[in-house]
């Protein structure tokens, strides 16, 4: 048993420790917009934020979450967020969309960190997160367009 | 060219490190000569120092490398200010307080608190073990330990023992951390002597 937040609300789950929490995520509290990619941390398509820092969900048993706070896409908040969902429809950024709630989790935790982040910066921060649509260059340019919303 | 090269050069050093079985302290009893002894039990700790649980989190400059054959991290990670990946992806986006068994087959991500790189300056991939052995007792560049705390490190360190339980899909170091740290120990002993 493990309990935790999941956007703010308390959640307590009856599930082996070692269960992902991209499993109970997706399965137990059908908050679907994290997606499965590979299961083994290569992809990045299950990040979400853990302590407001990215996480793969896909390796984070639930028991190691116990007291945690857990944001994902579909409740995630804050100025980072809404400059980066604005940036993302201001150039169409996602293709086929699957990597996306991935990509605007690590894009907000650079962001965080980092309102400022150069190509490099992007890059280093957003090496994980693999688009098969490549839509990598969209996703640079949407990171700095939401760094200079934030700036303004 | 010259980066594979290099690489190359170090996935095969390892390898012997990997094959080979720690011995233990009484075995060095009968090598005459302190210094020649010293020596022979520092190149016994090179068994586990160069072998690819270790090198893999102490490269040189950049980021780390991964598995038995030491191949660059997948995904690609940079060593960053802090010697724990960049902003936005530090080492805990993914390496979490323990080992953790992949659920879709098999393997595992390797974990611990901490988790990160070693400093550049306590880079070994690369290195000969004459210039491993002058760097572990320089304080300069070993995080200013003296011997005893050298020791320590090696023996009883958190991290440093995760070698010995890497966890599914990774071959342990050889023998135990304890054996390790009596050796260390044992060279300490007799002079902390280093390779010609």
């Amino acid at each position: 048993m493990a309990t935790f937040t999941v956007n703010g609300k308390d959640v307590t789950l009856e599930v082996p420790d070692d269960t992902p929490l991209l499993w109970a995520l997706r399965d137990d509290l059908r908050l679907t917009g994290t997606k499965f990619g590979c299961g083994i941390a290569q992809c990045g398509a299950c990040t979400v934020m853990v302590d407001g820092m990215p996480r793969r969900s896909c390796v984070t048993p639930i028991g190691t979450l116990d007291g945690a706070s857990v944001e994902t896409i579909e409740g995630i908040e804050g100025p980072e967020v809404e400059a980066v969902q604005a940036a993302w429809v201001g150039i169409d950024v996602p293709q086929c969309g699957w990597c996306q709630s991935g990509q605007v989790m690590s894009a907000v935790g650079l962001l965080r960190m980092n309102p400022a982040p150069t190509d490099e910066d992007i890059d280093n921060a957003m090496a994980g997160n693999v688009c098969r649509c490549a839509t990598y260059v969209r996703i640079r340019q949407a990171i700095h367009d939401a760094a200079d919303m934030l700036e303004g | 060219m010259k980066k594979w090269l290099m690489i190359a050069a170090l996935a095969a050093t390892p390898a012997l490190a990997q094959d080979a079985e720690l011995r233990a302290v009484g075995d060095f009893d009968d090598i005459e000569g302190e210094e020649v002894r010293s020596v022979a039990l520092f190149e016994e700790m090179l068994k586990v120092i160069e072998h690819p649980r270790c090198l893999n989190c102490h490269p040189v400059n950049g980021g780390p490398t991964q598995g038995d054959d030491m191949t660059p991290h997948m995904p690609p990670v940079v060593r960053g200010d802090a010697d724990f990946g960049a902003p936005g992806m530090f080492c805990t986006t993914c390496h979490g307080t323990q080992n953790v068994a992949f659920v879709t087959g098999d393997g595992s991500i390797p974990g611990h608190e901490p988790w990160a790189l070693a400093p550049v300056s306590m880079g070994w991939q690369g290195l000969s073990g004459a210039e491993i052995c002058a760097q572990l007792k320089d304080p300069e560049r070993n995080g200013d330990r003296d011997l005893a705390e050298l020791h320590e490190h090696m023996a009883e360190d958190g991290l440093v023992g995760w070698g010995w339980h890497p966890g599914d899909g990774r071959t342990p170091v050889p023998g135990t951390q304890e054996a390790f740290g009596e050796i260390v120990q044992a060279w300490i002993d007799t002079g902390a002597a280093c390779p010609g």
